[in-house]
C-alpha cells in the first residue's frame, strides 16, 4: 500500500516537473484552506431579504415536487401531520428523530397518531426529522447526521416530513457551510443536501418519483424562528 | 473490462442498425438532456462565468495535486477512515476484496461508479465469491442483461421499456407472470421492492465519488434515486472507489462545481441528493457504517498530468459532451467499446488503454465543437482528438492506403503551382460533369461518401482562380 502511495506521489511530482512543494507555496495553500473563500456566488438568492429568500425557497422546492405547509409554531405539528397523513391516505404512524429540537412537539394531544422515536427500520412508512438549514437558491434542505438525527430517517421510509424554521432559510450552499462551521462541532459523518423527493429517469427518460428514497417529501415551514422557539 | 474499441467500425454499424437504440437516442436528442441543459443555463446568468471558475478550481488542484492528496489522506485518517492507494485496476480490486474478506462479506451493494466499471470490479468480485448488486435502476437493469453502461449518467439509455419489462420477467423469479409491466412506474416499483431486500441484507456498500474534499477528508456523491445513500448507510462497511483527480480543496470549491454539474448533466437545478460523507459512524450514532474506506485509483492519470492530455483531468463526468455529440447520438455508447463513450471517452480511453487499442475513437468525431462549447470546465476536446490522431499517425497505426493518400496530398500541397493547376482542372471537369443537377450520385473511388449522400459538384472554377481574377480586376 505504502509502495503504491510513494510511487503515485512521485509520479505526480515527476509530471509536474518539480520536487516537493516550495515552503512558501505550501503556507499559501494552508492559509487558503484555513479560511475557505467563496468563489463566484450567483445573485439569485444573495440579493434577497428574509421574506424573499423564503418565497424563493418555497417556489424552488415546489418546482421539484416537494410539498409544503406553513404553520405558526411547533405546537401545531401533530395536527398538521395527522391532516397530511389522512389526506395522503397513509397510516397514522411515524418514526421521529429523537432530537431535543423536536421535544416540544405535543404528540400526546393527538392520541390517534402513533409516534416512535429512533432510527428508521425497513418497515417504517413515514419519518419526521428536523433539518439544519433550507437553501433558497435551489429549494434544498440540508440535514446533518448525529445521535439525535440518524440518516436512515431520510432515506428508508416512503414519506419524509421535515420541520424547517423560517430563520433556518439561508441563501445558498456557502451560507449553510458557514453556519455549520460556526457550530464549532466536529463535522457530522453525513451532510445530506436534499432537493425534492427521490426520482429516476433511467427508463426512457421518464421521471418517476420514489426510486429508492422517499416518494413524498413534505416540508413543515414553521413561522416561529428556531431560536425564538 | 475488456475493450472492444478495435472493432469500433463494426460496433457503430450495429448501433446504426439497432431500431430500439435509434428510438432511444432520438428521444434523448429531441426534448431530452440537451433541451433541459439549455433551459437550466438560461435561468442562471452567471453560468458562463462559473465555467471559468470551475476550470480554475480544477487547474489549481491539479497543479498542487500531491499536496492536496496528502492532506486529504491525513484528514480521512483523522476522521477514522482509511485510504488505500492503487496504481492499477488490479491493485484497486485487490484492496476492495481484502476489505470484503476481512468482514466475511457475501453480498455487496453498489452505487453507480464509473471507476468500478474502469477496474472491472463486478466481474472480479464475482470470480472471488462475493456477489455485487447494482442498485442504481439503470445499472441494475444492465447488470441483469450482462451489458456494460452505454452512457455516463444514464447507463440504460439505449433500452426501451419493453426490453426492460422482458428482462424483469426473465430474471425476477416467483412473481405473477401476468403482472402488468407496461409503464416505467411499474418497472421502477418492482425493482425498488426487490432491491430493498438487497440493501438491508448487504455486508458492504460500495459507492463512487463525484468529488473528494481535501479540507475535511470527505467524499461527495450526487444521485437522484437515493440508492447511493442506502448503499452507504445500511451495511457495516462503506468503500468509496475514486480516482485521484476527483479532489477539490474546499466545500466552497465543491459548491461551485456542483452548480455546474447537475445543470450540465440533466439540466436540473440541483440533483435530488448531494451527500457529503466523512469517516465512519461517530460515537452515539444510531446508524451508518462502522468502517469507511477510500480506494484511490491512479491508473495512468498521474502520467497524463502536465502533458498534452492534462486538460482531460478536469472532467467532472457530467456527460454534457456525450449528450451533445452527433456521433454518439447516431451510434450510442456501446460502439465505443470501453467504459467511457462520446467525446470525453474518445480522449480519455486512448490515454488509459493506449492509442493502439483505441485509435478508432479519436477518429469518430466530426470535430464540430459542440462538446467543447458545453463542457462545464472548458476542456478543449476537439483539439485533443486531433492530437490523438497525430499520435496515431506518428505511431504508424493508421491504414497504409490512408497514409499513402495523405502522403500524396502533402506532396502536392507543398507545390503551390501544381496544386492550383490540379485544383483548377478538377473543378472545371467536375463542374462540367455535374451538369445541371449540380451533384453526383456516385463517384469513382468515393463510394464511402456517395453511398449514403450526394456529392455537390464544384461551381466550375477554384477559389484560388476566382480570387486571383478578383485581385486583377481590383488592380486595374
Amino acid at each position: 500500500m505504502s509502495e503504491a502511495r510513494t510511487a503515485i506521489l512521485a509520479g505526480i511530482r515527476r509530471s509536474l516537473k518539480r520536487g516537493s512543494l516550495d515552503a512558501a507555496v505550501e503556507t499559501q495553500l494552508r492559509e487558503r484552506l484555513a479560511a475557505p473563500r467563496r468563489n463566484l456566488v450567483p445573485a439569485r438568492a444573495t440579493a434577497l431579504d428574509e421574506a424573499g429568500r423564503i418565497d424563493l425557497f418555497v417556489a424552488m422546492a415546489e418546482e421539484v415536487q416537494a410539498s409544503m405547509t406553513r404553520i405558526a409554531a411547533l405546537e401545531h405539528v401533530p395536527d398538521e401531520v395527522a391532516r397530511y397523513l389522512a389526506a395522503e391516505n397513509l397510516p397514522a404512524e411515524l418514526v421521529a428523530a429523537p432530537d431535543p429540537a423536536l421535544a416540544r412537539i405535543p404528540w400526546a394531544a393527538t392520541p390517534l397518531l402513533r409516534v416512535r422515536h429512533g432510527r428508521a427500520e425497513g418497515g417504517d412508512a413515514v419519518s419526521l426529522t428536523p433539518c439544519f438549514a433550507g437553501l433558497a437558491e435551489t429549494g434544498t434542505l440540508m440535514l446533518v447526521s448525529s445521535p439525535q438525527t440518524p440518516t436512515t430517517l431520510n432515506f428508508l421510509p416512503d414519506t419524509h416530513i421535515v420541520v424547517l424554521h423560517r430563520d433556518q432559510v439561508v441563501a445558498g450552499y456557502e451560507d449553510a457551510w458557514d453556519r455549520l462551521r460556526a457550530t464549532g462541532d466536529r463535522l457530522p459523518r453525513v451532510v445530506n443536501f436534499i432537493t425534492g423527493p427521490s426520482r429516476t429517469a433511467d427508463i426512457e427518460q421518464q421521471i418517476v418519483l420514489g426510486a429508492h428514497g422517499p416518494r413524498r417529501l413534505h416540508i413543515l415551514l414553521i413561522e416561529d424562528g428556531q431560536t425564538s422557539a | 473490462m475488456l475493450a472492444t474499441s478495435r472493432s469500433f467500425e463494426a460496433n457503430a454499424r450495429a448501433g446504426l442498425a439497432d431500431a430500439n437504440l435509434q428510438r432511444a437516442l432520438g428521444r434523448m436528442q429531441q426534448g431530452g438532456f440537451p433541451l433541459h441543459r439549455r433551459r437550466a443555463v438560461e435561468r442562471l446568468p452567471e453560468f458562463e462565468a462559473l465555467r471559468e471558475v470551475g476550470r480554475s478550481i480544477k487547474e489549481h488542484t491539479l497543479a498542487h495535486l500531491d499536496f492536496y492528496l496528502e492532506l486529504y489522506e491525513a484528514r480521512v485518517t483523522a476522521s477514522g477512515g482509511t485510504v488505500h492507494w492503487a496504481r492499477t485496476p488490479t491493485e484497486a480490486c485487490a484492496a476492495v476484496l481484502q476489505i470484503c474478506r476481512s468482514v466475511e462479506a457475501r453480498t455487496v451493494t453498489k452505487g453507480k461508479s464509473m471507476i468500478a466499471e474502469e477496474i472491472g470490479l463486478n466481474d472480479f468480485l464475482e470470480r472471488s465469491g462475493v456477489t455485487p448488486v447494482e442498485t442504481d435502476l439503470g445499472e441494475y437493469i444492465i447488470q441483469l442483461r450482462h451489458e456494460p453502461p452505454s452512457h455516463l449518467i444514464a447507463p440504460a439509455i439505449h433500452l426501451m421499456k419493453e426490453q426492460v419489462a422482458a428482462t424483469f420477467r426473465a430474471e425476477h423469479q416467483g412473481l405473477d407472470p401476468e403482472r402488468p409491466l407496461a409503464e416505467a412506474r411499474q418497472l421502477c416499483d418492482e425493482a425498488r421492492a426487490i432491491l430493498r431486500t438487497r440493501f438491508l441484507a448487504a455486508d458492504v456498500g460500495i459507492t463512487g465519488a463525484n468529488f473528494l474534499v481535501a479540507e475535511t477528508g470527505s467524499s461527495i456523491i450526487v444521485t437522484n434515486e437515493g440508492n447511493g445513500d442506502l448503499t452507504q448507510t445500511l451495511p457495516r462497511v462503506h468503500i468509496v472507489v475514486a480516482s485521484l483527480e476527483k479532489l477539490v480543496p474546499t466545500h466552497e470549491d465543491a459548491a461551485t462545481l456542483l452548480r455546474l454539474l447537475a445543470r450540465s448533466a440533466t439540466g436540473q437545478e440541483f440533483s435530488t441528493y448531494t451527500t457529503v460523507s466523512t469517516g465512519p459512524r461517530q460515537e452515539g450514532d444510531l446508524d451508518g457504517p462502522e468502517q469507511y474506506h477510500v480506494v484511490l485509483l491512479d491508473n495512468g492519470r498521474s502520467a497524463l498530468l502536465g502533458g498534452e492530455f492534462h486538460d482531460m483531468l478536469r472532467c467532472i463526468r457530467c456527460a454534457a459532451c456525450i449528450n451533445h455529440c452527433p456521433v454518439y447520438g447516431a451510434i450510442g455508447g456501446h460502439a465505443y467499446g470501453w467504459v467511457y463513450p462520446g467525446p470525453m471517452g474518445s480522449v480519455l480511453t486512448p490515454g488509459l488503454i493506449g492509442v493502439a487499442e483505441a485509435g478508432h475513437l479519436p477518429n469518430a468525431s466530426t470535430l464540430c465543437g459542440r462538446c467543447e462549447s458545453v463542457c462545464p470546465v472548458k476542456i478543449p476536446l476537439p483539439k485533443m482528438l486531433r492530437r490523438w490522431r497525430e499520435r496515431e499517425y506518428e505511431a504508424k497505426l493508421t491504414k497504409p492506403a490512408y497514409r499513402a493518400g495523405l502522403g500524396l496530398w502533402v506532396w502536392v500541397a507543398r507545390r503551390p503551382a501544381l496544386y492550383h493547376a490540379i485544383a483548377e482542372a478538377a473543378s472545371r471537369v467536375l463542374g462540367w460533369a455535374g451538369g445541371r443537377r449540380g451533384r453526383f450520385r456516385a463517384l469513382p473511388l468515393a463510394a464511402g461518401w456517395t453511398s449514403v449522400r450526394d456529392m455537390p459538384a464544384p461551381e466550375g472554377r477554384s477559389f484560388h482562380s476566382l480570387w486571383a481574377a478578383r485581385q486583377r480586376r481590383a488592380a486595374r
